[in-house]
């Protein structure tokens, strides 16, 4: 048994553990709060984003010559996989979920046979992915720098994307990141963004009648590379906002077991303090006894 | 009443402006200014750098775009850009950093006509703000 000094210093030392993740639980929370209004208020731009290429898809009558952002390159060999995750730990399940999701549709793919290159956005999927398909990483991209998901570094992905796209690099381009739902649950999601995948509503049927200026080609030029830059943006919105939701429950769940272990070390404690107190009674009363 | 419609400007980090009551925009369309009104047919549009003039009954205001679009549809104007200004709220110290970034690029070879014109625009814009 551990000597009550020893108990001493591991209560103490499990407190201040304590400490420092209900600081980090409240330092999520606020980021959270944040981030979560961010994601929110950027959904907007993307819904109406996505609502004027839906329609405007919809007017294209030549398929066949429509931008290949959307219409694909008309092979899907290789694929191109943005993995986007944290720069920083001690986030629960987060980074591993997008990797486990990622890696599973990996292995789908090599099993059919298809190429893969990958870009990791974030460290944290960099680190874990870099031992198995270190050699299909082509680019690592890290905002360490950036205190928020700005606009600006989403450009940069998608520039960078649309670039390859451009020299054949890829077919198919599909973003991986975590949805947030609520603080405990965040999905991860597999999103397609070259070819440009467009959900037509069966109910939204309205026969919608566009006067388009310049014409629907040009604007489609135009517009499918700001979407990308768009939907990029979208994702690291959802995932800052994932990241703190699961910071904050994870760091939640540490303060409650931190909390239950000096219960328990307190016990034990308690327990050998008194054992030691009727040993030393014992030993009195016995050397009394036999004066 | 019966003259106005609704208009929403949004950038990628917000919901920049809402109004219920404007009855005329004025927006710099790709292939030249624009005025919409109520009842406007369906129209999708780019913009370039330019100023949108927003009219109501409290009055007018001025907005400097960079770029952007506008989708026009049942009486609703959206406009999404990435860059937006109230005019109002435009420090000179910083449209004098615009141009000077625009002047920049303007200098540099490899741009193509388009971004050139793009950028003689904007020039001419910020110049006129000044």
């Amino acid at each position: 048994m551990a000597s009550l000094d020893d108990l001493k210093k591991r209560i103490a030392s499990v407190k201040s553990t304590q400490k420092i993740t209900k600081a980090m639980k409240m330092v999520a929370a606020a980021k959270l709060k944040r981030a979560q209004d961010s994601a929110e208020k950027g959904r907007p731009y993307s819904e109406k984003m996505n609502n004027i290429i839906v329609n405007l898809s919809k007017g294209i009558s030549d398929k066949e010559n429509a931008p290949k952002l959307l219409s694909g390159t008309g092979k899907d060999q290789i694929h191109l996989c943005v993995v986007m995750t944290s720069d920083r730990g001690l986030c629960g399940g987060f980074n591993s979920n997008i990797i486990k999701k990622a890696k599973s549709y990996f292995s789908k793919l090599s099993s059919e046979g298809k190429e893969l290159k990958i870009i990791t956005v974030g460290s944290k999927g960099n680190d874990q992915l870099k031992r198995v398909f270190g050699d299909k990483i082509i680019e690592n991209i890290s905002f360490k720098n950036s205190k928020n998901a700005n606009f600006f570094d989403a450009e940069k992905v998608s520039k960078m994307i649309i670039e390859k796209f451009q020299k054949e690099e890829f077919d198919i381009c599909t973003i991986f990141f975590n949805q947030f739902k609520n603080v405990i649950t965040q999905i991860p999601q597999a999103q397609q963004i070259i070819p440009l995948k467009t959900e037509t509503d069966d109910k939204d049927k309205s026969e919608d009648y566009y006067e388009f200026e310049p014409d629907e080609d040009e604007i489609l030029t135009n517009l499918l590379p700001k979407n990308i830059s768009t939907q990029i943006f979208k994702a690291m919105l959802e995932n800052s906002a994932s990241e703190q939701g699961a910071r904050m429950s994870a760091m939640d769940n540490a303060t409650r077991n931190a909390g239950e272990m000096v219960d328990k070390l307190t016990i034990e404690y308690n327990r050998s303090r008194q054992a030691a107190i009727t040993k030393e009674l014992i030993e009195i009363i016995s050397g009394a006894e036999s004066l | 009443m019966g003259e106005e419609f609704k208009l929403e400007v949004v950038n990628p980090e917000k919901s920049f402006l809402l109004k219920e009551d404007v009855t005329e925009v004025v927006v710099p369309a790709f292939e030249g200014e624009m005025g919409i009104l109520k009842d406007h047919i369906s129209i999708i549009s780019f913009l370039k750098p330019g100023i949108i003039k927003v009219y109501s009954k409290t009055g007018e205001e001025k907005y400097y775009v960079e770029d952007g679009i506008i989708e026009f549809k049942d009486n609703n104007l959206s406009i999404l850009t990435s860059s937006i200004f109230n005019i109002k709220d435009i420090e000179k110290s910083k449209i004098d950093e615009m141009l000077r970034k625009a002047k920049e690029e303007t200098n540099r070879d490899n741009a193509s006509d388009q971004v050139k014109f793009l950028i003689d625009q904007k020039i001419e814009v910020l110049k006129s703000i000044n």
